[in-house]
């Protein structure tokens, strides 16, 4: 316990030192604002709670900010300590290999989750001082938050695992750009050709749904845009209407994304030759 | 009855192809230095990996204080400074310390003294980007040195230091070696570990060649001594054709002789008084020796 804190204590140092929490703070508290204020107007013309419409704008951001930020937070934590030769000096005392990467996990999700944490409480309390707000949007707001948290810690976890199992920066880096953009931008849009092509039926309806829970970003959006009724969604967004499964089975997801990328990246830690 | 720390029998270990390691055995015991020199790939940091159990080796046996490498115990036991190494640049070098301590179970309350002992107290609370070379070297040694090592691997532990801190750094092994620990460092020149280590073990290819005192490697490899000559004016003919040897130039002559036969050549010379010029005794150097070790067997070996 003593080493998980210890490891944890160091990583979380560095993250603060190499200037990622407050980087990735400013960036998203940026966006934030951005989209809460230059969104507004629109939103007052509806007469749509504004906090609930910046929570959906932001969702859809996050989907494309938050797992950048995690992967760049960890794709070299383990390839870099490699490199350095600093693995081999902590390998050396008895420090086990699944509280090393345990420990590495937590203190870069609390790095991340707190950055988002800090970003989305002050454009919220921004909105909220501005416009008002109304439960919904509370509530929307605050599981958004959480949501994007969570999948801070799923792109942790699989930045943590691919740098593991990279065992040099460069590759591990090239490998963070490359899930990022087949996570994040390439599945998205082959989903979308692919319902497009398919139209109306089985693939739509039955096949389409559970492609759209199996991508963590995907699930994370699905749940944000199923929670509000108010917000406007088109586009895949719109499939939140017409789900077989009731939004919360988008954490489940999401929770088995977790778990599946730290059994992994356990496994590739153990099997790091110094 | 001397305590021995590590123990190694009969180590193989292989590459694929090549063998890294081939039928090594050696004994450190407690509070004893020993220097591992080798030529570039001559396999003794991946002797280290294996003590320190991240290779594992296809035969033969390694015991750590009774325990097997990679074992609690093991790890415990060792403390390691690898030969290339750099530590985070933001971090102190207090703050290095404080995670090794941490992680081996050590009281923070030693790193001021580690600190001062490898003379990095002043720079204690600066970032590590902003040491020098010789200061990385320094904290990795103290991070070496956290909770009392049984047995201290140090792998190249002087490369890229100066005279003055190469000293130093051997000052403090010796000091961790009264306390008791059993040290084996790699090295890569007889002279530098001169006077600095109790015994010296020379690899070659993976093979353990010699090992020993200096002295004692010196006596085994009975290497000649070379008498070099100037012959006086129009004389160096004649000292040829008297004593054999090699001309080197008109007037120099070069004889090699065995320490049994130095005397007596030395002899036959102040005979010749007449003729000569000069006189200059080479003995064996310790590069010499070194040299005979890594090259000579190898001949022996193909032939
Ligand atoms: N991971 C590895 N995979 C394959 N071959 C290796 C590996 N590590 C070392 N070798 C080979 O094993 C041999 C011994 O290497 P080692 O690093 O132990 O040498 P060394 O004596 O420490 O050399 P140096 O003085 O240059 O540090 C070399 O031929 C090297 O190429
Ligand atoms: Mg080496």
């Amino acid at each position: 316990m003593t080493r998980m804190i210890t490891i944890f204590v160091q990583e979380f140092r560095l993250a603060r030192r190499n200037l990622w929490v407050l980087l990735a703070t400013g960036v998203l508290t940026l966006f934030a604002l951005a989209l809460a204020f230059l969104g507004a107007g629109q939103g007052a013309a509806l007469k749509a709670d504004v906090l609930s419409l910046t929570a959906a704008s932001l969702a859809t951001l996050s989907v494309y900010l938050i797992p950048l930020i995690a992967l760049l937070m960890s794709y070299d934590a383990f390839s870099g300590e490699v490199e350095r030769g600093t693995l081999a000096l902590t390998l050396a005392t008895p420090v086990r290999r699944w509280e090393l990467f345990g420990a590495k996990f937590l203190a870069q999700t609390v790095a991340a989750g707190t950055a988002i944490a800090i970003s989305f409480l002050l454009a919220g309390a921004a909105v909220v001082l501005v416009y008002g707000a109304a439960p919904a949007g509370l509530a929307a707001w605050a599981s958004l938050t959480a949501s994007s948290i969570a999948l801070g810690a799923v792109f942790v976890a699989v930045g943590l695992t691919l740098s593991a199992a990279a065992g040099r920066t460069a590759l591990a880096a090239a490998m963070a750009i490359g899930i990022w953009l087949v996570l994040v931008v390439l599945y998205d849009l082959a989903l979308l050709g692919g319902i497009m092509a398919a139209g109306e039926g089985v693939f739509a309806s039955h096949v389409f749904p559970w492609l759209v829970l199996a991508n963590p970003a995907d699930a994370f959006r699905l749940y944000n845009l199923a929670a509000l009724d108010a917000a406007p969604v088109a586009g895949i967004d719109g499939l939140a209407r017409t789900l077989p499964f009731p939004p919360y089975a988008a954490l489940g997801a999401l929770a088995l994304w977790l778990a599946g990328a730290l059994a992994l990246g356990i496994h590739r830690t153990k099997r790091i030759v110094l | 009855m001397t305590d021995t720390v590590l123990d190694i029998s009969a180590l193989t270990l292989s590459f694929g192809s090549l063998r890294a390691l081939d039928d090594v055995t050696l004994r450190i015991a407690a509070g004893e230095r020993l220097a591992l020199l080798g030529h570039n790939g001559a396999g003794k940091s991946t002797l280290f990996k294996a003590v320190l159990g991240f290779l594992h080796p296809d035969a033969g046996r390694i015991s750590v204080a009774g325990h097997a490498p990679g074992s609690d115990a093991a790890r415990v036991a060792i403390n390691y400074l690898p030969e290339t190494v750099s530590f985070p640049r933001s971090l102190t070098g207090r703050e290095v310390l404080g995670y090794f301590s941490g992680l081996r179970g050590a009281p923070r309350a030693a790193i001021a003294d580690l600190l001062e002992r490898v003379g990095l107290a002043q720079a204690a609370d600066r970032a590590v980007g902003t040491y020098s070379k010789g200061m990385r070297q320094r904290l990795g040694l103290a991070q070496a040195l956290i909770g009392a090592p049984r047995l201290l691997l140090l792998d190249e532990p002087t490369s890229g230091l100066d005279p003055i801190s190469r000293h130093d750094l051997y000052s403090v092994i010796a000091e961790a070696a009264g306390r008791g620990s059993a040290v084996l460092l790699s090295a890569h020149g007889l002279e530098e570990v001169e006077n600095r280590t109790d015994r010296v073990a020379i690899m070659f290819r993976g093979r353990l060649r010699a090992e020993g005192t200096l002295e004692e490697l010196a006596r085994r490899a009975a290497l000649p001594a070379t008498i070099r000559v100037t012959a006086a004016e129009g004389a160096a003919d004649r000292l040829h054709a008297e004593l054999g040897g090699q001309r080197i130039n008109g007037a120099r002559l070069e004889i090699d002789c065995t320490p049994e036969t130095k005397l007596a050549l030395l002899a036959r010379l102040t005979a010749h008084a007449d003729l000569l010029r000069d006189i200059d005794l080479a003995n064996p150097g310790l590069a010499e020796i070194y040299r005979h070790f890594s090259k000579h067997m190898d001949q022996e070996d193909r032939t």
